[in-house]
Parts: structure tokens; sequence; C-alpha cells
């Protein structure tokens, strides 16, 4: 009798563990699939913001390349092309572009049309000087608010007076449309520009190459001193209180909120060293800062996975410490601190707030070509974007963010890609 | 009678504040197989560690004592580890290749000590380590594979050609058979055997078998002494102490 009852507890139990078993499943189940319904309608939202950035308007112009207008004559040097009176050419351009204008109509027209214009219609003379006492159809760049007039952006069934284009413009647009004299392409300013006031030219390649830069100057900074740090600490320092101390203060440090650290760059490298501000190579130095924590607890994590008998292996042939560890440790923990490496590297990507204090968030028009010229970074251009009230800058922030995930998924793909190269089986 | 090759006397080792070796002394003559025996956690492998200083590489081990090899102290600050682990080579429990090349891993010894001056000669040092280890028939085609590649017995061989590759005296061998399988073990014991004639060897092992079959000199450690120490004729047939004596026939450990 007692027997039996004691069987039917131990089979209800069993009954009972394996339904917290199944339970236990289904949880983890439904929390992957929370996480990556949210993480779908992330890229989601961001994609379907995001791609018109991708393309730009362009009209098609008639521009009568008179050399009278132009005060050239089809000998003049190159330098005296440069000179050319080329805004003449655009206004004659504009005032022609619809039959029979008035001039408050020309002064309509002429803000259907981007600020680069007169640029265009400079580089495509200089392109073709032959072009000179002929009229050329050339495609423009649009304005911003014809651009996301016609990308569905901006509504046009709203009060004039809250709209960026009044009714004659907007009549002017259709009739652009009508005529196929408007077309949308690929926006190669997107890639080639840096920032602009003017969302039509604006850019992620002045930010790209300073995010570039910087982390350039983070991966030569601290890669070297993360790598001698750890393998020290790993391998040669001695076990007392000091490298204890040490040890405890380097997990302390990679917790430390950012924006302190952007705070010593401010105060240390700008104040008392004098530092240029606003450059990648502060910007880097900061962040260099920041990362090391975290790439020397990777390394070190990666150091402890060498089996020792390898070591002892190299030492047992009569090898000094220095060799076994420079010969066999390190080379075998090579692809997991590469690994650590990278993946700093991709938070020091995503960081704005240390790049803020530092200057990093002013309106840079160019393109950087060194470590020391003030630069944007992708993640402060993304910032500055989102803050601008221009319509036109909605959709480039979102393209950012694309810009910066592709950036981070390539730099995690040539982390896995190194970690499966180089790991060696022992 | 041959030399005394190693000579130690009163050594204890203390793991932090825990004695792992009670003053021992031993005296193990060139040229032969010197194989201790004992069971788990009685400190052979320690005092063999001691011999060529591994146990430097834990922090709380402390040795005092005296070793002496070819009559020079090896237990004291002055002593060049490094010359003294090119001297007496070391085989590990578990077969411990480099992740490196058949090739590279016997040539890494001689590249370090700088014992050779052309390819060619490295080529020769390696390629004869190889055959003294038996190996070279069975891998002459693949130097270049990887040497974690090879089975593990394969890799035990590898490992002793390592070891006899920077030339040593003595051959410190830590359980080399107890991953292996009984076929890959036999190997083993019968290069143990061939490799007496030129080196000292001092083997720890948990088979009793083993130590019959391979050693001259069998030494019993029990709870960091030595026991009984002698021919190894004599011990499995007549020990002078009761524990051996229970020890070998199966009674404890």
């Amino acid at each position: 009798m007692n027997n039996s009852i004691a069987k039917e507890k131990i089979i209800s139990l069993r009954k009972k563990r394996s339904l917290e078993d199944m339970r236990f499943k289904y949880y983890g189940f439904t929390a992957m699939c929370l996480s990556l319904a949210v993480l779908v309608f992330l890229l989601y939202t961001i994609f379907s913001k995001g791609y018109t950035a991708f393309q730009k308007t362009i009209v098609l112009l008639e521009v009568d390349y008179n050399q009278e207008v132009l005060k050239l004559t089809p000998d003049s040097s190159d330098e005296d092309m440069e000179k050319g009176k080329f805004f003449r050419v655009k206004k004659q351009a504009i005032e022609n572009f619809f039959p029979d204008l008035s001039k408050s109509d020309i002064k309509l027209v002429k803000k259907l049309f981007s600020i680069n214009v007169d640029k265009e219609i400079k580089d495509y003379f200089l392109d073709n000087p032959e072009v000179i006492n002929t009229k050329q159809q050339i495609w423009v760049t649009a304005h911003s608010d014809v651009d996301q007039l016609l990308k569905g952006n901006s509504r046009r069934d709203v009060p004039e007076d809250r709209r960026k284009l009044n009714d004659i413009q907007l009549s002017y647009v259709d009739q652009l449309v009508e005529e196929n004299r408007v077309k949308q392409v690929f926006n190669n300013f997107f890639f080639t520009k840096a920032d602009s006031r003017h969302p039509e030219i604006a850019g992620v390649a002045g930010s790209f190459m300073g995010s570039l830069f910087t982390l350039f100057t983070v991966f030569i900074l601290s890669f070297p001193i993360a790598i001698g740090a750890s393998v020290y600490l790993e391998e040669f320092a001695p076990k007392n209180r000091i490298t204890e101390l040490i040890e405890v203060n380097i997990s302390n440090l990679a917790a430390v909120p950012s924006i302190v650290f952007g705070l010593l760059g401010l105060g240390v490298l700008l104040n008392v060293f004098g530092l240029p501000r606003s450059t990648p190579l502060v910007g880097g130095s900061v962040l260099a800062l920041m990362t090391l924590p975290t790439i020397i607890i990777a390394c070190r994590a990666s150091l402890k996975a060498v089996p020792p008998s390898i070591k002892e292996g190299a030492l047992a042939v009569g090898a000094t410490k220095t060799q076994a560890v420079f010969h066999h440790v390190v080379p075998l923990a090579l692809p997991g601190t590469l690994t650590g490496t990278i993946i700093g590297l991709a938070q020091a990507l995503g960081e704005t707030a240390p790049l803020i204090m530092i200057g990093m968030i002013a309106f840079i028009p160019n393109i950087p070509t060194g470590l020391t010229e003030p630069s944007a970074a992708l993640p402060v251009q993304i910032y500055l974007w989102v803050e601008s009230a221009e319509r036109g800058f909605q959709e480039k922030s979102a393209a950012a963010i694309m810009v910066i995930l592709i950036f981070l998924f390539m730099m995690n793909a040539i982390a896995v890609f190194l970690r499966n190269r180089f790991e060696r089986k022992w | 009678m041959s030399n005394s090759k190693i000579l130690a006397n009163g050594v204890d080792v203390y793991y932090g504040s825990k004695q792992a070796l009670f003053g021992i002394s031993m005296d193990i003559k060139e040229k032969e197989v010197t194989a201790l025996i004992g069971p788990s956690g009685c400190g052979k492998s320690t005092f063999l560690r001691c011999i060529n200083r591994m146990n430097d590489l834990i922090e709380i081990c402390k040795v005092s004592g005296s070793i002496k090899v070819d009559n020079e102290e090896i237990i004291s600050e002055k002593t060049d580890v490094v010359s003294l682990r090119s001297k007496i080579g070391m085989v590990f429990q578990k077969p411990n290749p480099f992740p490196k090349s058949i090739f590279d891993n016997v040539a890494y010894g001689p590249t370090i000590h700088g014992l050779v001056d052309s390819k060619n000669e490295l080529e020769e040092i390696v390629h004869s380590s190889l055959k003294k280890a038996g190996l070279f028939d069975e891998v002459k085609d693949r130097l270049n594979e990887p040497g974690t590649s090879l089975s593990g017995g394969q890799q035990q061989r590898l490992c002793i050609a390592r070891a006899i590759a920077v030339n040593p005296e003595i051959i410190l061998m830590d359980e080399p058979c107890s991953a292996l399988d009984p076929i890959a073990t036999a190997i083993i014991e019968e290069l143990i055997d061939e490799l007496r004639l030129n080196y000292t060897i001092i083997i720890v092992t948990h088979s009793m078998q083993q130590a019959a079959r391979v050693s001259q000199k069998t030494c019993f450690f029990h709870l960091g002494e030595l026991i009984e120490t002698g021919e190894t004729n004599k011990i499995f047939t007549n020990p002078d102490n009761t524990k051996t004596q229970d020890y070998i026939t199966g009674r404890f450990g």
C-alpha cells in the first residue's frame, strides 16, 4: 500500500518536472520570437524611411552657353574658363525655363532648383568646353522640397501657408512631371559629399571618412596597448594585491559611462595638451581609452583559453618564458584577440556622447583627409540630421543609420571570418 | 655499475601551506629507466616536475632540499632553467603537440637553441629525431600536416621526438601512456626500451605492469614519502616494505 503511494508520488512529480521543461522551452521560444519581431520592426522602419535617400530628383534644364553671356571666347585658357560668368547662364536658363514667366514667377521657379545647380552648369561646361555657343539640355539637381514632394514625403493637401511649395510651384512641378522633364536617379551625392545645410546635397562621405580615421586611431592606440597589458597581466605579472587591484579596476573602467571619457578628452587632451578640437585624433584617443578595458578583458579571456599544456610543452624543450608566450600562446590567442578588438571598435563606432564633448558635433562641410582635420563621425551625423527640422534630412538620417549598420555588420563579419580563418584546434 | 645521474637529497615540496613531498632522497643512475609508482596524489609527478623545475610555473609551489644533476645543484636561484630544460626533456601525460606542422613541432627546440646553422642540418635533426621516436616511417610523407592531426599514440611519439630533438641527456615521462590504447602503449614501451640505450629515463606510471615491463629501478611513493626504492625485479617480487607489498598486490591504491 505504502509502496504504491510512493510510486504515484514519484510519477506525479516526474510529470510536473517534464511539464516544467516544456514550459521553459516555450518561454525561451517566445522570448526569442519577441526579440526577432522587434528587430524586424526596427529594421523595417529604418529601411522604409531611409531607402528614398538613395535617390535624388533631377530636372532637365536647357542651358545656353552663349559666349557673350559667359564673357568667354572659344579660345579662352582653362584659367579663364574657371572664371566664366556661369551664374548669368543659369539665370538666363531659369528665366526661360517656362515660356512667358513674370518676375515673381521666376523667383518661384528658382526655388525649384538646388543651390548646387551653378556648379553643375559650370562643371558640365568645363568637361565639354566645345559646347560654347550651343544650347544644351542638362539634368540638374532639384531642390529638396521638390524631391520630398515627388517622393511623397511631404503632403500637398495641407494649407498653402504650411507648405514649402506654394500652389503655383506645385503646378510647375506637375507640369514638369507631365513633360517628363523630371526624374529620379541614384543619389551619388549621398556617398560622395559631406554634410551640407541643403538636404539635397548632403552626404555621409565626410562623416564616414571621419569615422574611419577615428577608428584607425582607436585601433592603432588600443590594440598594441591592450595586447601588451593583457599578456603582461595574464602571463608575467606576479599574483599580488596590486595586480588584483588593477584587474578589478579594468573591469570597473569598462563600466564607466562613455561621456566621462569625453570629459577627460575635453579636460586633458584639448585643454592641457592643446590638441586640435573636433579631430579624429582626439576623438580616436578618447574612444581608445573607452574601449581599452573591453579589449583587454577579451584579450585576457582568449589568452586564458589557450591550454597551459602548450606553454608547458614549449618550456619543457627549453624555451624562455617570453618565447613560450610569444611563439605559442599569443598566436593561438590571436583570433580571439582580434575578435575582441573588432567588437571594441564596433562599440567605438557607435559612440556619440564622448565625441560631442570634444567638439566632433561641429558642422563640417568638407571631407576630412587626415587625422588632424576637423571632421564629423557617423553617429554624430545621424544625431545632427535627426535634430534638424528640414524634411529632407529625415530620410538622410535613416539612410545614415543604414550605412552605420552595414559598417557594423561588415566589421562583425570580418571578426567572424578572422576567427574561423585563424582558429586552430588542439 | 653506472654512475649517478640525478642525486636528490631531502627534497621537500609545499603547495602553499600543504606539504606534498617529505624529504625525498633518491639516486638515479645513468642510462636506466626508473619508474615512479604510487597511488594518485602521492607526489610522484610533483617530484618529477622538480627535476626540470616545471614546478616554477605553479606560483604557490615551494621546493627545498637538494637535487643534483651531474653533480650540479639545480634547486637554486642561480640555476639556468633554460639550459637545464634543454638537458632534461619532458613528455607529458596528455600529448601536447604544438598546433603546427609535424616538422615545426620537432624543429622548434633546435631552432630556439640555435643548434643548427642551415636548413639541411635542421632537416637532418628532425628526421633523425622522428626516426629515434619510431615515427618517421609513418609521417615522412606528410611532415607539413599539423601535428594535431595524428592519432594519440603518434602524437605522444611526436612529443618524444620533440623532446629528443634538443639532444637531452634525461627524459622525464609523466604517465605518457595514460591517454593511449594498449597497442599505442605497447609501441611507446618498446620505444622507451630502445631509448634507454642513450638516455636516462624517469617515468611516472599508474600501471604496475608497465613499470615492471620497462623499468630497471622502481620507486614507490605514498602520501608524499618515498617508501621504497630498488631493483624493479625485487620491488615486484619481494619488497621490503609491507605498504609496497599491499600496493603491488592491489590491496589499496
